[in-house]
């Protein structure tokens, strides 16, 4: 038996399989864990409908919780309210800074806007400067977008908002 | 889910399944093919944002059906005549200039439907599409901003451009093309009729084909007719690659 609040301990040490400095509760994707009987429902909701770590971070939310001590565990996906990186945590924005990786800075887009050759001033994770350059609209995966640093030289990812 | 399903409800999903699907899978025909490893990375993750729309979608189509066919039925063990996407979607890749303009004209008319689709009545599809039009917008700010890029570029580029843009614009005829199906969902409260997007849809591509020095072709009658099961020759080559593994190894597993 485990309860609802010693669920939520146990998912947050579940790391993203393609962050894993982030846990899967810093990235705002379980939106629910209900007790139900002996076991416990976990309701997680996909960051992108493609995202090929969906199926890894429900298989690692079921065998954290067991490990915990849980009976059954089942993971339900909902889609509604699509994820926004606006669930982030406020904690886990540095920890991706700190890996390289710049958080999302603004607030996630709404409706059928398109902004045209869109240039985001962001500043390099590793020295700071702002002397930043877009590669390429479309990372290592879907969320993410490669920049380089003019001034250090390094590539580094940026954390789309969507 | 209390509403009752119709044949035009099925029907209309089923056309938005198998569009993600078909112009997914020709994206990802890319994959380790693309001029620059950075578009290879971009036509390979806008190709996983549309498989896993379409995963969404024919799940729902498989549930509104109600026979038992769930999404890898659906996707991998139908016959040609039974998808219902665009001919657009099918279109064979060619160049980078036809893949670019052809994700272009989709991904604008993506956006837009995706946007009326929000309010459906059909919960499911209204939150498929919420989440699915966050990915859209990133597929047509990406291709828009190629389409620029290769319109207004260099010789060879714009040439190519051009070329993709003569042969693919007859085919955006289609997309808004009125039909009974629409009418029925229309009127139910599903969705819009995509005829309904025709205006909307010009004033988004016609400035961004501008502004890339391409010349819009006229209109001309020509119909293509994918979205009713009669598909271009390019279709049976698609599935016969998209099918082969699964009809060869029925239930096989990764």
């Amino acid at each position: 038996m485990l309860t609802e609040a010693q669920a939520w301990q146990a998912l947050d040490a579940v790391e993203d399989p393609e962050i894993p400095v982030v846990s899967v509760t810093e990235l705002g994707i379980v939106r629910e864990v209900v007790a139900e009987g002996d076991g416990l429902r976990v309701v997680v909701t996909p960051t992108y409908s493609g995202c090929p770590a969906t199926e890894l971070i429900a298989e690692s939310i079921v065998d954290a919780l067991k490990a915990a001590g849980a009976g059954a565990v089942t993971v339900e996906t909902r889609l509604s309210p699509a994820w926004s990186t606006d669930w982030i945590a406020e904690g886990a924005r540095e920890k991706l800074r700190a890996y390289g990786i710049v958080p999302p800075q603004t607030a996630a887009p709404g409706g059928a806007q398109v902004v045209r050759f869109m240039s985001r001033t962001l500043a390099c994770p590793r020295c700071g400067s702002m002397r930043t350059t877009r590669l390429s609209e479309f990372g290592s995966t879907a969320c993410k977008s490669l920049y380089r640093c003019e001034d250090c030289r390094e590539p580094f990812e940026y954390f789309k908002p969507i | 889910m209390t509403m009752q399903t119709t044949p035009e409800h099925l029907e209309y999903v089923l056309r938005l399944g198998d569009a993600a699907l078909i112009h997914g899978q020709r994206l990802s025909e890319w994959c380790g093919h693309a001029p620059v490893l950075e578009e290879d990375m971009a036509m390979a993750n806008m190709a996983l944002d549309l498989i896993g729309q379409a995963r969404l979608l024919l799940s729902h189509a498989g549930k509104l059906e109600g026979q038992g066919r769930d999404e890898d039925a659906l996707a991998f063990l139908r016959h040609e005549g039974e998808y219902r996407n665009p001919t657009l979607c099918e279109m064979p890749n060619t160049d980078f200039a036809h893949t670019i303009l052809k994700a272009f004209l989709l991904g604008s008319f993506s956006l837009l439907l995706w946007d009326r689709l929000g309010g459906s009545g059909d919960l499911e599809l209204a939150a498929i599409a919420a989440k699915s039009l966050k990915e859209a917008r990133y597929h047509a700010e990406h291709t828009g901003d190629w389409v620029i890029r290769l319109g207004d570029g260099t010789e060879e580029s714009h040439r190519r451009a051009q070329a993709a843009l003569d042969v693919l614009w007859p085919y955006t005829n289609e997309l808004f093309a009125p039909n009974a199906t629409d009418d029925a969902v229309s009127a139910a409260g599903i969705g819009p009729a995509w005829s309904e997007l025709a205006a909307d849809w010009e004033a988004a591509v016609l400035p961004v084909l501008q502004h890339a020095t391409l010349t819009v072709p006229a209109r001309t009658p020509f119909q293509s007719t994918g979205k009713f099961g009669r598909h271009s020759e390019y279709m049976g080559h698609l599935l016969a690659h998209m099918q082969h593994l699964p009809r060869s190894f029925p239930g096989a597993k990764w």
